[in-house]
């Protein structure tokens, strides 16, 4: 099955589920990264250890987690989701929401604190501030996403016990892989495992290159 | 002030060292010249947890200790073949019939068998219940378009499914309702069961995670369901390094008379049936193989 249509249905797949949870996690993530690096409230540094605890979670623990909620005897078995691209999504964005925050806030919290003092003195808004902070830290929060994408594009446990890694459905190269190596057909293995690798250095590649850009300027 | 942060930093680095070393594993007696044994083996051994009795019964006995690797059989088999494996306990006869053939296997004894059943939810929408035979039972599900959920993973169980499927008139490949899982037996029993689709499976696994399933035994007793299991040593001429002297004291020992019984009673207390059934008096032709 090497390189043939079935192929590109699990490679684009694989593309599609990652992309999108790595979206989503920054949708969630960058704001809540800058209002735990620069905001002042008590549990602060409690919400921060915690992100920092979520950077490391388990992936098969999440997708436990989330197979639970997600069977029909489940809580959330009724929106008959477990089994389909949108379970995975989900595992994914709880896998890589808290990389995408933790790394945010240790982005923020990196820079000067008198550019704040500066930026207020200058009657920013509020919008403004976080705004021109982001561009500052445009470097480090580029590297956050790609920490994002690369914790979801190469984690199989989530994948496997949400997707099931059905035929055509939720098979993605990840657990493709681990099927394959099951099979004992260790040469597609290994042929799956190179393609999953050029398209992690080809998404991060293209990253790195807008994140270049950005620090010639 | 400087120096408690640090003193708190190297006592939980020691305490993280600590838990990592205590659980200090029970020495066995006469331990023998190469005590690492890797047993290859299939997923429904280890699943149904006949393994968790027999393996250490034999480490204590002998002193060797094993490292169980539950694969597929088609898993299993090539672990065997590429040396990767001391001794295989598989079940897909035909299969293992080429290993030995191609002489990477040396020895290999009949050890137990145990039966397929098709499962499926009780509103068995494809009316396969009573189905005189396995094959007319998949037929009927391939006619009503009802969801199977193949195992795809060239097991033992995905082989003998094929088969079924082959003397059927019915081509389930690319089907919708022919659900490809590439997992294990425990978990593809757990995506028929969300998806309230029929799956064949061996009865040791699915009366293992029964409590968890919404799913029934709708065919059984066929004498095409039989799945029998063999142990095979590897061949040290091919692969010196194996550890030979471990893979026959393991054949010799799950057919010897102690593990023998045990294989009969396993299951018996806890589902008030056996769940395999031992057969090293038997030959393969009482099995009705080749």
């Amino acid at each position: 099955m090497i390189f043939d249509a079935e192929v590109f249905q699990i490679t684009l797949l694989s593309l599609q589920i990652s992309a999108l949870a790595t979206g989503l996690s920054l949708l969630i993530g960058l704001p809540f990264g800058t209002l735990l690096a620069l905001g002042k409230f008590p549990g602060r540094s409690f919400l921060l250890s915690m992100v920092n605890t979520g950077m490391g979670l388990p992936p098969v623990v999440v997708g436990l987690f989330v197979a639970m909620m997600l069977w029909r005897s489940g809580p959330l078995g009724d929106l008959k989701l477990i089994y389909t691209p949108t379970a995975i999504i989900i595992a994914q964005v709880v896998i890589s929401f808290p990389v995408v925050t933790g790394l945010t806030a240790a982005a923020l919290q990196a820079l000067d604190p008198r550019l704040r003092l500066q930026l207020y003195g200058l009657g920013a808004s509020l919008t403004q501030m976080v705004w021109m902070l982001w561009r500052e830290a445009r470097l480090p929060l580029l590297a956050a996403l790609m920490a994002g994408f690369g914790s979801v594009i190469s984690e199989v446990g989530a994948s496997m016990m949400v997707g099931g890694n059905i035929r055509y459905q939720t098979r993605v190269l990840t657990t493709a892989i681990v099927l394959e190596t099951g099979k004992g057909h260790f040469d597609i293995a290994i042929a799956l495992g190179v393609l999953l690798l050029a398209i992690t250095f080809l998404v991060n590649w293209a990253l790195t290159w807008i994140q270049q850009r950005g620090a010639r300027r | 002030m400087k120096y408690a942060r640090f003193t708190f930093l190297l006592v939980t680095v020691f305490a993280l060292l600590l838990a990592a070393c205590a659980p200090a594993a029970p020495e066995p007696a006469p331990a023998p010249a190469n005590p690492a044994l890797i047993l290859a083996t299939t997923t429904s051994t280890q699943d149904s947890g006949l393994l968790d009795v027999l393996v250490p019964l034999f480490e204590g006995q002998t002193g060797y200790v094993v490292q169980t690797v539950a694969v597929g059989t088609g898993a299993a088999l090539k672990m065997g073949e590429e040396g990767n494996a001391d001794v295989l306990l598989v079940h897909a006869p035909a299969a293992e019939k080429a290993l030995m053939e191609a002489g990477f296997g040396k020895d290999r004894f009949l050890v137990m068998h145990n039966d397929f059943v098709i499962v499926g939810p009780a509103s068995d929408p494809a009316g396969i219940k009573g189905a005189g035979t396995s094959v007319e039972a998949l037929q009927k599900i391939a006619d009503a378009g009802a969801n199977f959920i193949t195992r795809g993973d060239d097991s033992g169980t995905h082989k003998m499914e094929l088969s079924l499927w082959g003397k059927t008139a019915a081509d389930p490949n690319g089907q919708a309702w022919y659900v490809d899982s590439g997992q294990g037996m425990g978990a593809t029993l757990t995506i028929a069961s969300e998806k309230q689709g029929y799956t064949l499976t061996d009865r040791a696994t699915y009366l293992a995670n029964k409590e968890n399933l919404e799913l029934e035994i709708l065919v059984e007793g066929d004498a095409a369901l039989l799945n029998v299991y063999h142990v095979i040593t590897v061949n040290p001429d091919k692969w010196p390094k194996s550890n030979y002297e471990g893979a026959l004291a393991f054949a010799n020992f799950v057919t010897g008379a102690e593990a023998q019984e045990l294989i009969g009673e396993f299951g018996v207390d806890q589902f008030g049936q056996s769940l395999f059934f031992p057969d090293a008096d038997k030959t393969d032709a009482d099995l009705g193989l080749e």
